[in-house]
């Protein structure tokens, strides 16, 4: 659909998504900031990790790892390995002759271990499992590759040089969970392509009045979960059991079943509690090589990666990116040309997948008369790429942003001024070619109420600068998410539902959610891990999706079992069911009332049975839940930020952030302040210092000594989450999801901070040493007008 | 080499390797499996437990090190009445999340709040600042701490 321009918003929120709220009753365990229901359990020490678990009879695994980026394997010995007292297995790609070992939830192009060949410094070339770790080190220590080594293809221009060699030369096959239709032709190195193009780009050039151009480049970055990837693994007979420390055991359970040739109900996955995620324990990672190591030893078989290992086994995009956009005379935004290259790493993992989220996010919620973006996914000699907390928007948004503000200040407008007038309202269609979701949130709301909490319009001094920024980012994933609820006779409640708790509260909150509906205190529900076996299938833990889609699935699951709970009353009083109220644990009628656990000794007749209900969240109304349908919702991206460079050493202070969590409506209030937090907190890493640094394919920085993570001393002299809340989610409540968009939103804003303080970059992290050199460049150049400051 | 120690108040006596880590030693040898593995490059401060009160990296202390001390993990501090009071400030600021880094800096702060060194806004900035949490962006954390140094 052509893209059109709508009349100039004019100031403040008018047209933006006013709501009307209907009366409703009043919420008592929604909206409230309940402790969370992991506390005592986390802070006494007794939460159990992967890590922390041993099942009978089980052998502990390590991984023999490439020392080399790209090599041939010539021959493999094992038998010093196999001849120390305590070796049980020792697993190599001759192990994998009776199954097709190939996996990867987007293309199937990952063998479990190398075959005959590696891409990678970390690949998996052999696993041994022994009754102890020190015999397995000892035993991996002992196995004598062969490598042939072939050119190291270590960076994005060697991997596209017209002469590269093809990293892959197998015909790419369609993982299960590919998501984005079909997969193009893959050319040379480039692994997924994602365009969008919309409007005419030739007619906004020729009236383009003000352009702005540049080549920009974002660095390769460890999530850092301070847990590391574990999985614990048997294969028994025709099944397979794992305690595995996964974001999406669903995804997960499939892709076992499938490279194994296993049923899917054969395959029981166990998550106890994870130690952070972050996206890294995201789709499969260490689970094939786990199985198919326990598988030879005949016994069950735990791996624990070091942080080393688990820097090789996931990290984010490192990414080089041009962009244009271009504006009228006014500063009016008319529209943005993107090209961007995201280094993959050697096997597709979640690439795909950033690429198009990346590629969503590259235009910037504008209106814009014409957009082309175009992103490459590219194979290198590098570990795998995959998700990282708001991938894709975080790559983008402080590009698109930096020119906002170029453009705003060429055409001598207030980079706020310009925003209010440019950014799409409610209902505007985001995508430049019309498709997917329109925007559903008030960004110019949101980016004001940002604005004013860095005192935007406040005095500046010399070397202080305040940016804003705005952005959406694509949410949701797969809308199908499954949940039951379990009301016991004592009147406790259990609620089943595939979200893994990986610190971000769903415990908690979906607690809250079931409480609610029932009318009961959440102190009296228990929400449990998940277990593939007796847990509904979930379809993941990422993309901002659980509260908005899982928990919908148990609002559904919990107003069924209170349905049932209405209907035994009706009985019971001989009125309308429709008229029982659920209210402080109690089921009442006007002058009648009678308590949950004697309402079901009613139903039974004894003081035992249960109700137990599903519910279901699904793609409705023709929809397939096709990425391009999508997405669920539109997760908004929104930070402001004032910082002071220090023109001697180039170090930047953060002296002021303020994110938005526009979250529909917060079932904890609490919880989502934490989420914008510790967002905040990765952003300024990202931002300022986070950075694997990859030299011919190797990280010469994979430990916590030189790849520094934020710390306390690196917290903003302030610091403030705002919450908005205009009940305009799909999920319940009129909740959406939060805890992405302000990882996307601090770097941008934290860059265009910069720039207002003079010194505009264009390469992330902003080290000293990088932006050092950029003051000591400008300052043989004649100064733009707006480095004057009061 | 044989080793006699105090965990949590209890006398333990084992026959161990002289290059055994404090950290191996706790978490294999005596299941006590909240002093989290993380860096191992004594970085991240999730393995602190303390060793007559002060707080060391479990995960690059040697077991022989401990011979004669008295050592105290968060299942030992978690059943002394003072624990109660960082339960509360914790649970009241969120100030966790994933829960790793929790038992860790539990530790840490008793220490500094035993030697006094809790004093300040400074104390506790410094103090806590060889903890890592990658989750709650620490200002929670600090609000906790803040209370408990009050």
């Amino acid at each position: 659909m052509p893209l059109h321009r709508l009349p100039l918003h004019s100031g403040g929120r008018a047209g933006a998504g006013r709501l009307t709220v209907l009366e409703r009753p009043r919420l008592t365990e929604v909206g409230v900031s309940r402790p969370r229901k992991d506390g005592r359990e986390k802070l006494s020490g007794q939460a159990q990790y992967v890590g922390d678990m041993e099942v009978a009879g089980m052998l502990h695994g390590k991984v023999l790892r490439s020392p080399v980026a790209h090599a041939g394997i010539e021959s493999i010995n094992v038998s010093a390995a196999l001849e120390l007292d305590g070796v049980a297995a020792v697993l190599t790609g001759s192990d994998l002759d009776d199954i097709e070992p190939y996996y990867g939830h987007a293309i199937k192009d990952r063998p479990i271990i190398a075959l005959d060949r590696v891409r990678f410094a970390g690949e998996p070339v052999a696993a041994v499992a022994a009754l102890d770790e020190a015999t397995a080190e000892a035993a991996v220590r002992a196995i004598q590759v062969e490598y042939e080594e072939l050119p190291v293809l270590g960076t994005l221009e060697q991997a596209l040089a017209s002469d590269a060699p093809r990293l892959h030369d197998r015909r790419p096959e369609l993982g299960l969970f590919h998501g984005l239709g079909e997969l193009g032709e893959q050319r040379g190195n480039v692994c997924y392509l994602h365009t969008i193009v919309g409007g005419d780009i030739e007619r906004a050039r020729a009236e383009a009045e003000i352009t702005v151009e540049g080549t920009y480049t974002f660095p390769a970055v460890y999530q850092y979960a301070m847990e590391t990837h574990a999985t614990i693994a048997h294969h028994h007979g025709d099944a397979v059991t794992l305690w595995a420390n996964c974001q999406h055991p669903f995804l997960v359970q499939a892709e076992i079943a499938d490279l194994f040739g296993l049923e899917v109900g054969s395959v029981r996955i166990m998550v106890p509690y994870l130690g952070g995620g972050f996206g890294s324990k995201s789709y499969t990672k260490m689970e094939p090589l786990t199985v198919a190591l326990a598988r030879k030893a005949g016994r069950p078989v735990r791996i624990v990666n070091r942080v080393e290992e688990s820097m090789v086994t996931t990290r984010r995009h490192g990414m080089r990116c041009w962009m244009r956009t271009m504006a009228d005379r006014d500063g009016t935004l008319l529209a943005r040309e993107v090209h961007f290259w995201l280094d993959t790493g050697a096997y597709a993992d979640n690439g795909p997948r950033v690429t198009a989220t990346a590629a969503d996010a590259a235009p910037g919620p504008y209106r814009f008369e014409a957009a082309e973006v175009q992103g490459y996914c590219v194979y290198c000699n590098t570990p795998p790429s995959g998700s990282y907390r708001a991938f894709g928007a975080t790559h983008l948004q402080w590009i698109g942003e930096l020119q906002v503000d170029e453009v705003a200040h060429r055409a001598g407008v207030d980079p706020l001024e310009l925003r209010r007038r440019c950014l799409l309202v409610p209902g505007e269609p985001v995508r430049p070619d019309g498709s997917g979701k329109p925007l559903d949130a008030d960004l110019i709301g949101d980016v004001e109420r940002v604005a004013a909490a860095v005192g935007w319009d406040g005095p500046r001094r010399a070397w202080v600068g305040r940016g804003v920024s705005v952005g959406l980012l694509a949410a949701g994933a797969h809308p199908v998410s499954r949940a039951s609820v379990r009301l016991s006779a004592d009147g406790s409640v259990d609620v089943y539902v595939g979200t893994t708790e990986l610190g971000q509260g769903p415990r908690t909150v979906m607690a809250q959610i079931a409480a609610e509906e029932l009318g009961l205190s959440s102190e009296l529900v228990r929400v449990h891990g998940a277990d593939t076996r007796f847990t509904p299938y979930d379809r993941s833990t990422g993309a901002s999706r659980s509260t908005t889609i899982a928990g919908l699935a148990v609002k559904r699951a919990a107003d069924a079992v209170g349905e049932r709970l209405r209907e035994t009353a009706s009985e019971l009083w001989d009125v309308d069911p429709t008229l029982v109220e659920l209210v402080g644990g109690q089921a009442v009628v006007s002058g009648e009332e009678i308590s949950l656990p004697d309402l079901i000794a009613k139903r039974f007749g004894f003081r035992g049975g249960e109700i137990i209900e599903g519910g279901e969240v699904r793609p409705t109304g023709g929809d397939t839940g096709s990425y391009a349908e999508g997405p669920y919702f539109w997760e908004v991206c929104v930070a402001g930020a004032e910082v002071e460079v220090e023109p001697e050493t180039g170090v930047i202070n953060v002296l002021r952030t303020a994110t938005i969590a526009d979250v529909g409506k917060a079932i904890n209030p609490q919880l989502v302040e934490r989420q914008d937090e510790g967002a905040t907190l990765q952003g300024i890493g990202n931002a300022l210092f986070e950075e694997m640094r990859l030299v011919d394919g190797l990280v010469t920085n994979d430990n916590l000594l030189e790849y520094r993570i934020p710390r306390l001393s690196d917290l903003p002299q302030r610091m403030r989450s705002i919450i908005v809340e205009n009940e305009d989610g799909p999920g319940p409540y009129g909740a959406k999801g939060c805890g992405e968009g302000a990882f996307a939103a601090v770097p941008a804003a934290i860059a265009c901070a910069l720039a207002d303080a003079g010194v505009p970059m264009r390469e992330l992290p902003l080290t000293p040493e990088r932006v050092w050199r950029r003051i000591q460049e400008l300052a043989g150049q004649p100064q733009r007008e707006d480095q004057s400051h009061d | 080499m044989d080793l006699a120690l105090t965990v949590n108040g209890r006398e333990v006596r084992a026959a161990i390797e002289p290059h055994e880590l404090l950290l191996d030693f706790l978490r294999d040898r005596l299941g006590l499996t909240g002093a989290k593995r993380s860096c191992d490059v004594q970085v991240c401060g999730t393995c602190t437990v303390l060793v007559e009160g002060q707080p060391v990296s479990a995960c690059t202390y040697l077991a022989a090190d401990a011979q004669g001390r008295r050592v105290l993990t968060i299942e030992g501090f978690a059943q002394s009445p003072e624990f109660e009071r960082f339960e509360e400030a914790f649970l009241r600021h969120a100030a966790l999340q994933c829960g790793y880094c929790t038992p860790g800096l539990l530790l840490t702060i008793k220490s500094l709040r035993d030697s006094g060194e809790l004093a300040s806004e400074a104390d506790i900035r410094h103090g806590l600042d060889g903890n890592l949490c990658r989750c709650t962006g620490y200002r929670s954390i600090l609000e906790a701490a803040r209370e408990l140094a009050a």
